[in-house]
Parts: structure tokens; sequence; C-alpha cells
């Protein structure tokens, strides 16, 4: 230690409201997305959480980790069930708790996808994370349609890998013209709760398009979470952007992107694919970065 | 004050009475004017509430089981394809021991498509922990409604009540009802409180991951709370009459007490069984009816100790329980265990089909027959 002290800028809000007492497995994205959440947040916050992994991970009746109230709710219930909180609160004159729905890719892209779009096209006063670790992983890695090409799942074995890429589910949300939807990667929880912070200020439907690694699912190494999580913004496979009031907005631009394949190789549930397939995921990568960048083009706030 | 109000309008003013604040509900035929009046209602600010667009009748459910739990009064109505569609959440509701109220318009399920009148889409929801109350006419709807949330939202009781009328006898029928004024409705009804709810100041988690440990004696109370509601709902009747004159019980005997031809059933067709019984005993025939208004909680001994004198029961269910018989039947017979009285099922009306008094009065007709079977199909063309 030298004698001159080195001062450290802390990055993020000091308050904790989630408590370590979790049932996450070791080098959960989704665990780390929580705590973070609820940093920006704050504990005037109510959860709606539908069967994910987090229906677990706050802990087993009578216990509970978060530090707000919790309602759990039906698969596809999320985005109704807060629906249901936000109304009440607004019709009991509760104006200044935030109502957030908080799920899975499986309980978003999939079974929960009416709900959602319902309560968006609503736009109801609520924000919607999903925490995507692309595949269903609290019934322990089956495939969902947030699930990559290539990826290997339990229900998409490697003999026959998953085929096709995974729904963009930023642009079917953007077509509800709402008014912010964000992409986010745990990798950097500075924008995430600045994202977070931004959207607790407009009223109405808020989404977040949180990327969130499992290591259990990925098959990579507790440890490796936050590293793969920023390669996957770093190879540009998710890209940090916002659509604000229908203005794209690229957050983070790489300038040295690294090849997809360094992000691929550093997951189990990718060995198994042949070279070809890394050149195709890599021009798949390619094609949808340099379509978001003719959105921000387009309709950017120079457009 | 008396308006001219159909099934619908009076379920929807008597949610407008009980001061719901949050409605979520999506249209089905024969519910939609309900969903139609309370948009009005709603919107011309003669009730405070926030209504919910909701784009399924699922996410109807879902987003009142939110809205309660944040401490709110809730209202929805649906009525079959629609109630199925709920079903994942009609148990969610009642496990959570929310306290919310659904006007349920008895439908068939199809296919073929039917919008008729069929006990099948209530019924199918029996086992679910909801109570249940079936109504004969409009005002009963009404009364019914508001009578349910105390009923509902009592302490000791704290579970759903569907209430159902029949599709188009009532849903779609005028018929005159005494509407309560709201100061009179308001010291029947206070402002809903719960002792539990979604709140910042008191955080909780509600639904967790349960384990055998405790699953269990979840399951046991909310059958106590069932049995509760057995005594509780009598007290709640009685209240009921003394402030609004109008009495009603779990279950209404009509001309029960030396009847020799009892005949057991729900919804409009009990009002037709009245009839049939004042034409029955015109003729000399000593027959009687019984109508049950409330199938959960189930009043056993209530219908046991007025059907074990009879010569002959009849029960007339509008539904069938495929591969067994009417729903109504089974139950009534279990009640009536070690008694007896001889009991026979009657299917009638599905899908809408009429129910005449003459049809009433072929039943006890062949009750009275030597060997009747045990399961009578009423006017089924061969």
């Amino acid at each position: 230690m030298s004698a001159e002290t080195k001062k450290v800028r802390l990055t993020l809000p000091e308050n904790e409201v989630m408590s370590p007492g979790h049932l996450a497995c070791q080098g959960c994205g989704a665990s780390m997305a929580m705590r973070y959440a609820l940093k920006a947040l704050g504990r005037k916050t109510i959860l709606s959480v539908p069967a994910c992994c987090w229906a677990v991970i706050d802990g087993p009746f009578p216990y509970s980790a978060v530090g707000v109230p919790l309602q759990q709710s039906a698969f596809e219930a999320a985005a109704a069930t807060a629906s249901g909180i936000t109304n009440a609160l607004k019709s009991l004159g509760k104006d200044d708790i935030t109502t957030l729905a908080w799920a899975g890719d499986g309980g978003t892209f999939d079974i929960g996808l009416q709900a959602l779009s319902g309560a968006v096209e609503r736009n109801e006063n609520m924000i919607y994370v999903v925490y995507d670790n692309e595949a269903y992983m609290n019934t322990g890695i089956q495939r969902s349609s947030s699930t990559p090409h290539g990826a290997w799942t339990t229900t998409t074995p490697v003999k026959h890998y998953r085929k096709g890429q995974k729904k963009n589910i930023m642009e079917i949300i953007v077509a509800h013209h709402i008014p912010y939807c964000a992409t986010a990667n745990i990798a950097y929880p500075e924008d995430f709760i600045k994202k977070l912070q931004k959207a607790k200020s407009i009223k109405g439907a808020k989404f977040i398009h949180l990327f969130a690694p499992c290591p259990t699912g990925w098959k990579h190494g507790p440890d490796k979470t936050v590293k793969i999580a920023r390669l996957a913004t770093e190879t540009n496979t998710f890209p940090i952007y916002e659509v604000e009031n229908g203005v794209y907005k690229i957050n983070k631009k790489i300038k040295n992107v690294k090849p997809v394949a360094e992000y691929l190789r550093a997951q189990g549930r990718f060995r198994h694919l042949p070279e070809d397939e890394l050149e195709y995921i890599q021009s798949m990568v390619n094609k949808s970065y340099k379509r978001l960048e003719k959105l921000e083009a387009a309709f950017g706030e120079s457009a | 004050m008396k308006r001219v109000l159909t099934g619908n309008y009076a379920a929807a003013y008597g949610a407008t009475a009980a001061k719901v604040n949050v409605v979520a509900a999506y249209p089905i035929t024969p519910q939609t004017t309900i969903v139609e009046i309370l948009s009005e209602i709603v919107a011309n600010g003669e009730l405070n509430a926030e209504f919910i667009k909701v784009e399924s009748e699922h996410s109807a459910l879902a987003a009142c089981i939110g809205a309660q739990s944040a401490g709110a009064r809730t209202y929805t109505a649906t009525s079959s394809q629609g109630l199925a569609l709920m079903h994942e959440l009609i148990h969610w509701t009642a496990r959570a021991r929310l306290p919310i109220v659904m006007t349920n318009v008895n439908r068939a399920l199809g296919p073929g498509w039917s919008i008729w009148a069929d006990a099948t889409d209530s019924v199918s929801q029996r086992d679910t922990g909801w109570m249940q109350v079936y109504c004969e006419n409009n005002q009963e709807v009404y009364d019914t409604t508001l009578m349910a949330y105390k009923i509902s939202e009592h302490a000791d009781i704290l579970l759903p009540t569907l209430v159902n009328l029949d599709a188009f006898f009532l849903s779609h029928t005028s018929q005159v009802v005494d509407m309560i004024d709201q100061d009179r409705v308001d010291a029947f009804l206070p402002t809903y409180a719960p002792e539990y709810k979604l709140d910042i100041d008191n955080p909780r988690s509600f639904g967790s991951l349960t384990s055998p440990d405790h699953y269990y004696e979840f399951s046991y109370k909310m059958h106590k709370a069932h049995e509760a509601a057995k005594q509780i709902i009598p007290e709640v009747h009685a209240q009921f009459a003394k402030e609004f004159g109008r009495e009603y019980g779990m279950t209404e005997s009509y001309r029960c007490d030396d009847a020799e031809y009892l005949l057991v059933t729900y919804g409009t067709i009990a009002g037709t069984t009245m009839d049939a019984v004042d034409r029955m005993r015109d003729k000399g025939i000593k027959a009687g009816a019984l109508k049950i208004r409330y199938f959960r909680p189930f009043p056993s001994e209530e219908v046991r100790s007025i059907l074990k004198n009879a010569i002959k029961v009849g029960v007339i269910d509008r539904m069938i329980s495929f591969g067994h018989e009417g729903a109504f039947f089974t139950e009534t017979k279990a009640a009536m265990y070690g008694e007896t009285v001889p009991l026979y099922g009657f299917i009638a009306g599905l899908g809408g089909r009429d129910v005449s008094i003459k049809d009433i009065e072929s039943m006890v007709d062949k009750m009275q027959a030597e060997d009747p079977s045990n399961l009578i199909w009423i006017g089924v063309k061969e």
C-alpha cells in the first residue's frame, strides 16, 4: 500500500435493497441483474415475477431476498399482473411506487408475449425487464425462441442444435409505439441503472431487454459471467441501444469489434459448432448490426 | 330505486354499488353487455375505478389478482370459453386467498359453438377453491354480487366468489331490480381494507416456492375457510335481510315441508320448477322444490335436512359430467348418504334447450314409475 491513498469513484449506487441470501446458482447473471435493478429503483418498487428462475431465486416461503413486495404470477401473466398492480396503485392514489415486471425470456418471448403485447399496447405505467438467458433455465435448459442459432440445449441436442435466429423482441415491442425501449447488459451495470432511472421518470410502458448469462445453461465457469456478457456486446452479438419515442440510439459503439467466435468459443453450449457455422453466425451478427445502424441513421437523433 | 335491468346490467350495477377500484374484463357473448355498461359507468365517473381493457380473459383475472394483491377491490366477468381460459388463474386466485368477485354468465362450451345456457363452464371450476352461487333472477344477481364482496372479504373466509347467471334467460332478460341507495350500501359494505397486501413499508413475497412442509396446511386452511363460510354466509344473509328486506339462504325451499316429491335444481330452472310445483299441487301431487344457491361451499347438512323426509327426490342438472351424471346430483346424493330416500338424476336444458313446466312435471311422472333408472335425460331426440 503506497502512502498516497488511491481514490476510487463508485459508479454504482451504494444502497443495497436485495439481500445476499438468495437461491441463485453461482455466477448467475439474473441475480446480479436484480441487485442492480433495485439499486436503481429503490424500495418504492413492487415486483411482478412469473414462473422463471427468479420465482425460485427469491427464496422459499416464508423467506424473501428482494426487500420489496413481490407478487408471484403464472408463467404467462407477468405483464397482466403488473397491469393490475399499477392500476390498483393509481386507483388508490399511490403515485410514487414503481411497478416492475421481471420475467425471463421464456415468459416474455414465448408464453407471456400476448399479455406483454396487451400491456404495452395499453401503455400501462410499468417497467418490464426481461432478463434474457436464452433458454428455459428454471426447468433445466430447454430452448426458447430466444435461444440463438447454434446453441445446445436439452431440447436441441448437439446432433440437432438450434437452427434459426433468436426472436427480435426489441423490434416487436418497439412496434407497440411505447415511450421507452432499451437493451442492457449485466456487464454494463452503470448503463443498466441509468436506463432504469430514466424509465422510472417516464410515464407509461417501458421495456428493457437485459442480457444475463447463465453459467449452468451456457456451460461456462461461474467466474466468466461478466466476461462473456461483455463479449456479447464487444462482438456486436448483443448491441446496447435504446429507442425513446421512436428515436434510435446505439449507446455503446464498439471501436474494435471482436470476432463472434471469441464469444462463442468461451461457452460450452456452442462447442460442437463447425467452423462454417461460426462464419454463418458472424455474417448474421454483421447483418443484424448493420440493420441497427441503418435504423439509427434513419430514425436517430440526427435523422 | 327500482329500475328495469337485464341480468348483466344487474351484475354491473352490483359491482358499481360495491365501489370496486379496478375492473379488468374481456368481452364474450353473452357477458358482453356487462363490459359495455361498466365502460360507460367508469367513463362517465359514476364509478371511480380503473378499467383495464385486457387482451384476454386470462389477463383479466391476472390483472385482478395483481390489483387485489395491491389493495384494490376488483371485479371481472366472463362466460364459458373465457372462464375455461382463466382456469389456471381461477386456482391461483383462491390459493392466493384473494376475495375477488367474478360474474359468470353460464354458457355452453364448444364445439359446436353454442352461446346458450349450460352450467358446464362453472361446474368445471368446482375444485378451485372459489365459492360459487347460482342466481334465479336479476334481483338476486344484484343482491348476490353485493353480498359476495362482504362474504369473500370476511377475515375468516378470504376466498373469491363466482356469481353465476344463465345465458340469455337472465343475462339478456329485463326484470325489475330494486337498487339500494349508495349510502346504505356503503354502510353494509365498507371500504376494502385487507390485512395483507403488497406494501412497500412491509414488503412480503406472495406465492413463493412452497415445500410440502407448508402447502398441505395452506390447503387445509382453505378448506377450513369454506367451512367457516357455511356459518358466515347465513349471517350476512340475515344482515342483508334486516337492512334491505330481501331474504336469501344457501338454499331456498319452496313448498318443501310436506312434499313427497322433491325436485332439486339451480339457476333459472328453479323458477320454472316452482311453477311446476304449483301446478302439480293443484293436481293433488305433493311436490316441492329446493333451489341450491351455493354450490361451493355445498350446504350438505341443510340439503339433507330438507330432503330426508321426502318419498322421492329428483335432481335437475343443466350440465353432465360425462361418464357419470350431473354434478349437483352427485353432491345431493353425497349429502344424503345414509338416508333411504331414493334419488334420481335428470339431465335437461343442455346448450340452452328450453326446459318447460311440462318437462318438470314429466320428471315427477318418471319418478313415480315403478322402476325408474337413476339417470334420466329429458327430451332427447333419439
